[in-house]
């Protein structure tokens, strides 16, 4: 773990008392099976945005917190743990978008609106079913967006849009000329393809030419963060079992077949800690970041794919019931294995950075 | 090795692969094309078409569903070689087999080489026309891969038992008609205390209690018995062999699980063509993403030498006579690569390989989901692959307990 200063620790450990008192895994359930497309519940991202969560990256001049990336990181990762349902990862995404962006009219106008949780804003950048900011069609002409955005998430939620063009990020309000169609993915979160019909857009004309993928690279590292806390969960939760069940007259956890492959979880974890939090100090820092990233995301794209299927692999049959939480774990993590970049998409970014 | 077939073994097989031809022109409605079979499935009731019962009917009874199974209790009573032009004729017209499930992957073997004269001629024929439909009563909450620790009771009453107790993970049970159990009849002998009894799943005192899986489908239940009176009858074998009994009949489950039809058929689509569709090509018709296309190889290389063990193990085993411990092997790398090819399916398809629900995924898409979810347990049941570990490290390297 990162040596953290003091408000870093009071703001982790108050993410962490939040996500484990007023947002167990239970209260995902509930958002389930409520069934709504929004899939989170308004009142608890309020309770997130009044404790200051949605604003940890914006500056203190636009209602944030301005405390920084490995901050909003260390909620994410806490959140993560209980798999918290909200638009709290999307929005600090896209708010990064304007910070790093947006004029100073933008900023006044969006920013104190996202920082207290008044507007949920997400990214849309891919068009198809894969990471590929290569290839955008979307474009902008008079002013007027048009083009199609897939799998966006928290879509349902959301009163803005931070949308890739041919030419650059725009802001998208909701409304006309805006249309969602659900995507139900396996995580039972929100997620929808959106069309742009000529929806007015406001460009962000800030941030140079590297403005794209600056912001993919948060997105990257700050999805990472809520896998790490995803992946630090599964592992306690399948120690803790080993530890306690019964078969052959032994507790699990003392036979050494098993003993041996949480040793390597274990080492595997503490590898994607250190990516993950080696990304979000590159951003606070302003150095190296898109080297930074890919590293963290693709850490946290390997090591979380194993512990989600060891997770169930070492519950025995109990991890295949609903009634069990690790299949969640399980579900959420290869959408966000395949969000803002796969492993393979990752490497190769790795390699073309580092000029080979 | 390769023989050459004597002209007048050619000639008969000829004839036969015309006959089959024959039958399933009669009897195979086109309409079924591509379907599966209702029966081999756990995860839902029967629900048969009238076509795919006419179907069932005509297979079961040829005993053609069950080619290499004796005559007299109504399979095939055909060779291995004849079963091999049955699958290949079948599979030429998109014909599925019709009979399946756990009484004809696991059970039937095991009541043909373990039970009396009487059961065989009661229960294998019914499973050969595909009439019944059995599940597994092994687990309890406290017996999972420690099976012999398992507590469910049957009292000897004379000429009945009365079970009492819970099995749990039972695939199918509120589909099911019969049960195949492990039971303890003797409590100061862990291994020699079990017996292997038949349970009729309507019998007074049977409780089944669905479980949702992580898939979305609730095929596998809590099973409860109370004072549930089983004839001295279903008792196979002798009282106290059921330990016996009961580990071949997973080692039929294992080769099942690993190599058998279901698993083949579903890779027999080429990972390759899969991801071809789903990704751009280059000008030479081949895949442009070189990293999914080192996967996709890589993958396909250690699936097709994998096959040729299972087929090199069938065949070594039928030399030896049986199934054999290979079969943990089998069921180990069988999973592995199963789970390995689902992951790779979600990986080509993107986003779009995620699908929960909705008309904007194709059925293909979302099947595929929820095999993936599923197919976790195929590395847990039937032995998990830790299990098969330790057979293979003691049994079969003969290693020994760590102390
Ligand atoms: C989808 C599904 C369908 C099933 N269908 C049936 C059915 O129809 N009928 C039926 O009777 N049962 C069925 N089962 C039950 C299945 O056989 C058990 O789940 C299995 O035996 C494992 O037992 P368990 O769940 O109690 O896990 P546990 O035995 O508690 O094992 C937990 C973990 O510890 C590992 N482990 C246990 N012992 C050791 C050891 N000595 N060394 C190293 N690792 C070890 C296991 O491999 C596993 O990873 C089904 C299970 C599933 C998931």
């Amino acid at each position: 773990m990162a040596v953290l200063n003091e408000e870093q620790e009071m703001l982790r450990d108050m993410a962490r008392d939040w996500a484990t008192n007023e947002s167990p895994v239970t209260e995902f359930r509930k958002v389930r099976a409520a069934g709504n497309p929004q899939a989170y519940n308004a009142d608890a991202y309020a309770a997130m945005a009044e404790m200051g969560w949605a604003g940890v990256i914006i500056p203190e001049e636009h209602g944030g917190s301005d405390f920084g990336f490995m901050s909003a990181g260390l909620v994410l990762e806490e959140l993560g743990k209980t798999l918290t349902a909200s638009p709290l990862l999307a929005t600090t995404i896209a708010a990064s978008a304007i910070v790093l962006g947006g004029s100073d009219e933008q900023k006044a106008r969006w920013l104190p609106k996202l920082a207290s949780g008044e507007t949920v804003a997400t990214l849309a950048v891919d068009e198809g079913a894969k990471h590929d900011p290569s290839a955008i069609a979307a474009s902008v002409s008079g002013g007027k967006l048009t083009g199609t955005k897939a799998f966006v998430h928290e879509a349902h939620g959301a009163d803005l849009f931070v949308v890739a063009a041919t030419d650059g990020l725009y802001l998208v309000e909701k409304g006309d000329g805006v249309t969602l169609t659900s995507r139900a993915l396996a995580d039972q979160r929100s997620h929808a393809d959106v069309a742009f019909d000529g929806a007015p857009a406001d460009k962000l004309e800030g941030g140079g030419d590297s403005l794209l993928d600056d912001v993919l690279d948060r997105a990257r590292v700050l999805t990472a963060a809520e896998m790490l806390g995803m992946a630090q969960q599964v592992f306690d939760t399948t120690l803790d079992y080993l530890k306690q069940r019964v078969q052959f007259n032994q507790v699990l956890a003392t036979f050494q077949a098993l003993q041996h492959r949480m040793a390597d979880l274990f080492a595997d974890l503490a590898q994607m800690r250190s990516a993950v939090e080696g990304g979000l100090q590159a951003i606070d820092g302003g150095f190296g970041v898109a080297r930074a990233a890919s590293i963290a995301k693709a850490e946290a794209n390997r090591v979380l794919h194993t512990i989600s299927n060891q997770g169930i692999q070492l519950h025995g049959g109990i991890g295949m019931t609903d009634e069990y939480d690790v299949g969640f774990y399980l579900k959420r993590a290869r959408v966000l294995e395949a969000s803002w970049g796969s492993s393979g998409y990752l490497k190769d970014r790795f390699a073309t950075l580092a000029g080979y | 090795m390769a023989t050459q077939l004597e002209p007048d073994v050619k000639a008969e097989e000829d004839a036969f692969r015309e006959e089959v031809q024959q039958f399933l022109a009669k009897h195979f409605p086109p309409e079924l094309k591509g379907k599966g079979s209702a029966l081999a499935g756990v995860d839902g009731p029967t629900n048969e078409s009238a076509l795919q019962k006419a179907w069932r009917e005509a297979v079961g009874e040829r005993g053609w569903g069950t080619p290499t199974w004796p005559r007299q209790y109504g399979g095939g009573g055909l060779t291995k070689r004849q079963a091999r032009i049955i699958d290949q004729e079948f599979a030429k017209v998109g014909a599925y087999n019709p009979i399946g499930g756990m009484g004809v992957m696991m059970f039937g073997p095991t009541l043909l080489e373990y039970g009396s004269e009487e059961q065989k001629m009661e229960h294998i024929p019914p499973i050969c026309r595909g009439e019944i439909r059995w599940c597994q009563g092994y687990s309890e909450p406290n017996a999972g891969s420690d099976l012999a620790n398992l507590q469910t009771f049957a009292e000897d009453k004379g000429d009945h038992y009365i079970v009492n107790g819970q099995k749990t993970w039972t695939s199918g049970g509120q589909w099911a008609d019969k049960c195949f159990a492990i039971v303890r009849t003797d409590k100061s002998d862990k291994h020699r205390g079990i017996s292997f009894m038949l349970i009729d799943m309507d019998a007074p005192g049977v409780e089944v209690r669905p479980i949702t899986m992580i898939s979305g489908t609730s095929p596998f239940c809590e099973t409860f018995f109370t004072d549930v009176k089983v004839p001295k009858e279903n008792l196979v074998g002798e009282e106290g062999q059921g330990w016996t009994i009961g580990k071949r009949l997973l080692q039929h489950e294992r080769t099942n699980i690993s190599g058998g039809g279901r698993l083949a058929s579903m890779m027999a689509h080429s990972l390759g063509e899969i991801a071809k569709k789903y990704g751009e090509t280059n000008e030479a018709g081949e895949l442009a993403d070189a990293v999914l296309r080192d996967k996709v190889a890589d993958f396909e290389i250690r699936w097709n030498s994998f096959l040729l063990t299972a087929r090199r193990a069938v065949e070594e085993s039928k030399a030896q006579g049986g199934v054999s411990e290979i079969s943990s092997v089998l069921k180990k790398l069988g999973t592995k690569l199963s789970q390995e090819r689902s992951e790779l399916l979600i990986e080509i398809r993107g986003l779009q390989g995620l699908g929960w629900e909705g008309e904007e995924f194709s059925k293909g898409e979302l099947d595929a989901v929820r095999g993936w979810l599923f197919g976790k347990a195929t590395t847990i049941y039937g032995g998990s692959t830790e299990i098969q570990n330790n057979i293979i490290a003691k049994r079969v390297l003969g290693m020994l307990d760590h102390q």
